[in-house]
């Protein structure tokens, strides 16, 4: 079946590691995958967009607007800023700490997470809301988020792949003293 | 091998592993890096492989290693070939003996480059062929073709791919083999090895007979395709491609020409596209090259089709195509209404977005080096000339301690124009250590030789930053793993005759700016270097945190640094801690001491 993921995000929260998982997952169900990022020059703290396109006769890496399946945000705004990728019936799973821009806090113009999220419910149909700042806590570590993230949406039953997958998947790329952390936050994920 | 996620990077490094190359040089350059980065990691000790300090370095360590018969590969961006230009075009005349390929990655957007300079109008300048890969499996391929047709014309070949292709991930079934092949050494032969101008005539009629070979060999190459039927057709390449097969999917009634070989043109295959066609449309990136070639073959073979594409406004001139502005480019063209992708979620009134413009990263020892400047010359006029690199970024709000950027190197060169212009002012070229290696030096002979008066502050982070950290001749690491012995910037500078350099810790704010304020004030050419590690490639130290109790609520910390790490949480400055790196500039700025490493005072 083919698929069109999209997961956006802020550079450093990870968002790369959970588009390889993804896309792992699905060349184990024998899919061809093709997969692409726009991330600007800024090592850390820009807006990233990672695309997952898998089954077969893909031909562009970056998924046409109005086409992705599945949205993944690790941020409210970002998700804001790519929903019109997003298919109509199509999914959101959005975490919703946000990350402030320096800009804001220069411009004293923080702006209103909440604001965000309240826009994607109206704008998608299926909106999962994860409390990522929360989860990540009961985890111990700020850097699972990712992972959190995959879990909800795996629970959310739009992405195609089973916990079983992802838990393949995700375990081959990390190292053995961090598998139970990462377990952890998948199931947290998959609990919402 | 199992079907695997391989980046287009990857596909052509691994290609060129399995074509048998011997030599591979370049230097680092987003999106080419990670090219030479995968032959490094997977070299089983038979490839010298090499950052060379610059392009036009890389390109004649090529050069040498192909005369003498070794499979070559030299990896570099679109802007590094301008810096390897001198040696390209006089190498295309000469020829090679091992087949050569110049891997350059083009970045249209631009995502992160100076300009949108598209390389196939190199090929035809330099009289090259040029291979242009649409997919990552396709690169694969086309790499192990592109040294085939390199060697059996004795000359080197481009192979440019873009961003979408050398970034983008496919799966892809790749192949342990390796093609053996002895290098037969260098033959000396001063009529074939020494560029005269003699030699350069007759081998320019040469070149030029062999230009016409080449295009008829390309007719047939497998991926020049021409598809579909009609009156109507498109002719693309790259990823372009890929978006036009997106839109137009298993529509037959549509022709479409694939060129993977814009120069020399396949011109008899475009003859064969263009047989039935009234209009046809060119769907490419960057410049309409392939457009001017079509509008050509029409104009030769007096084929009446029209041609539509850039030059009539049917697709965008400038920034990275996509399918969807494909699609629209395509709908216009065969005058249908636009369906593809119609299915968009419905989006109104969005709430105002926050920008993400690209800023230094919390901790990043430039952030400490820019400031101390800042408030070193505070009322002074001052010209700050910045460089290529993360440094670059030093332009942002609220330091703003960039007045100009142009290409590598050019910020010390420049400050010596600004310094002989309004000899009233304070001229900084600011330089990272990448960069001064690999253009910076020659502008410091320059400076001292023609007596400028400026002041260089070289940033030395050790590394080069902004490509994802390569190492660099600063840094004694090389490619092949050895440990070498560092060159030391500071001991170039001296021998370069620049009278006083002073070495700084830029995180040691106080002294920094002193150090700063008396070398500025030094007449003819002065240099600081600040060194401290780039946070990527050290270890944070302990974090800051903000006494609230103590916080007078001056927000200066943000207004002064525009550290990422600092934010306002209700209405107060906060450090998040995941971000912070804990530099401590910030504890310097604090007028009220109101800012601390966490678990008590240090």
């Amino acid at each position: 079946m083919n698929m069109n993921y999209l997961l956006c995000g802020v550079g450093g929260q990870g968002t790369v590691l959970a588009a390889k998982v993804l896309a792992a997952a699905a060349i184990a169900k024998g899919e061809e995958v093709k997969t692409t990022e726009t991330i600007g020059m800024a090592q850390r703290g820009g807006s990233v967009t990672s695309y997952v396109r898998t089954g077969h006769g893909i031909h562009s890496p970056i998924i046409p607007l109005g086409a992705a399946d599945v949205i993944i945000g690790f941020e409210p705004g970002e998700v804001v800023r790519n929903i019109k990728y997003l298919k109509k019936g199509g999914t959101v799973v959005v975490s919703t700490k946000s990350v402030m821009p320096v800009t804001a806090a220069l411009t004293n113009s923080t702006y209103n997470g909440d604001e965000m999220v309240e826009y994607i419910k109206k704008a998608a149909e299926n909106v999962v809301i994860i409390d990522g700042e929360k989860l990540c806590n009961e985890c111990g570590s700020d850097k699972v988020l990712n992972v959190i993230l995959l879990g909800a949406a795996i629970k959310s039953g739009a992405v195609g792949i089973t916990l079983e997958e992802t838990k393949d998947a995700l375990l081959k790329r990390l190292p053995a003293k961090l598998h139970d952390l990462n377990i952890k936050a998948l199931e947290l994920g998959m609990r919402g | 091998m199992p079907e695997q996620l391989v980046m287009g990077n990857e596909a052509i490094a691994f290609g060129a592993i399995k074509a048998g190359v011997k030599m591979v040089a370049g230097y680092p350059g987003t999106p080419s890096t990670e090219v030479l980065e995968t032959i490094a990691k997977n070299n089983n000790g038979n490839i010298h492989v090499e950052w060379s300090i610059n392009e036009k370095a890389a390109l004649e360590v090529g050069a040498g290693a192909a005369y003498a018969g070794a499979r070559t590969l030299v990896t570099m961006k679109q802007v590094g070939l301008n810096v390897a230009s001198d040696p390209l075009m006089s190498l295309n005349y000469v020829g090679v003996k091992g087949g050569m390929v110049i891997l350059v990655a083009d970045d249209p957007g631009p995502i992160s480059s100076q300009t949108e300079q598209d390389t196939r109008h190199y090929a035809k300048f330099a009289k090259m062929m040029v291979f242009d890969p649409s997919s990552p499996k396709e690169a694969y391929e086309m790499i192990q073709d592109a040294f085939e047709y390199s060697e059996k014309y004795g000359e080197p070949v481009f192979m440019r791919p873009t961003t979408r292709i050398c970034h983008g991930y496919q799966t892809i079934e790749l192949s342990n083999e390796i093609e053996e092949r002895t290098v037969e050494g260098f033959v000396k032969d001063s009529d074939r090895w020494v560029i005269f101008p003699k030699l350069s005539y007759n081998n320019h009629i040469k070149l030029e007979k062999k230009l016409v070979e080449i295009s008829e060999d390309l007719n047939t190459y497998r991926f020049n395709t021409v598809t579909g039927r009609g009156t109507k057709g498109i002719i693309t390449s790259g990823v372009s491609y890929e978006y036009v097969k997106e839109v137009v999917g298993d529509r037959e009634d549509i022709k479409v020409f694939k060129v993977a070989t814009a120069n020399p043109f396949p011109e008899k295959l475009a003859l064969e596209f263009l047989e039935g066609l009234d209009a046809v449309l060119a769907v490419e990136e960057l410049d309409p090259v392939l457009e001017r070639e079509i509008t050509y073959v029409c104009g030769k073979y007096n084929v009446n089709a029209k041609v539509y594409g850039k030059l009539t406004g049917h697709v965008v001139n400038a920034g990275e195509l996509s399918a969807d502005k494909a699609a629209e480019s395509i709908a216009l063209f065969l005058g249908e209404e636009n369906k593809f992708a119609a299915d968009e979620t419905s989006a109104v009134g969005a709430p105002e977005l926050p920008a993400r413009p690209p800023v230094l990263c919390p901790g990043c020892p430039h952030r400490a080096s820019f400031y101390a400047v800042k408030l070193a010359m505070k009322g002074k006029k001052t010209r700050y000339c910045g460089d290529i690199g993360c440094y670059t970024l030093g332009n942002a709000m609220p330091l703003d301690m960039v007045d100009t950027c142009l290409c590598m190197g050019a910020g010390l060169t420049m400050a010596q124009g600004f310094a002989h212009a309004e000899p009233d002012v304070y001229s900084f070229g600011f330089i990272g250590d990448s960069t001064f290696f690999a253009s910076g030096m020659t502008g410091v002979v320059n400076a001292v030789y023609n007596q400028a008066n400026i002041t260089i502050v070289l940033l030395d982070n050790s590394t080069t930053a902004m490509t994802g950290h390569q190492p660099h001749p600063g840094t004694g690491r090389t490619m092949m793993g050895d440990v070498v012995n560092c060159v030391d910037p500071e001991m170039i500078l001296k021998g370069m005759g620049v009278k006083t350099v002073v070495t700084a810790d830029p995180l040691d704010l106080e002294n920094a700016v002193e150090v700063v304020k008396k070398t500025a004030e030094k007449k003819g050419v002065k240099a600081i270097i600040f060194k401290s590690p780039c946070i990527a490639v050290s270890k944070p130290a302990q974090r800051e945190v903000i006494d609230e109790d103590k916080c007078i609520n001056c927000k200066k910390c943000i207004k002064e640094l525009g550290c990422p790490a600092i934010v306002l949480k209700d209405g107060k400055a906060f450090i998040e801690k995941s971000m912070c790196f804990g530099c401590s500039v910030c504890e310097t700025v604090c007028p009220v001491q109101a800012i601390s490493k966490a678990g008590g005072d240090k």
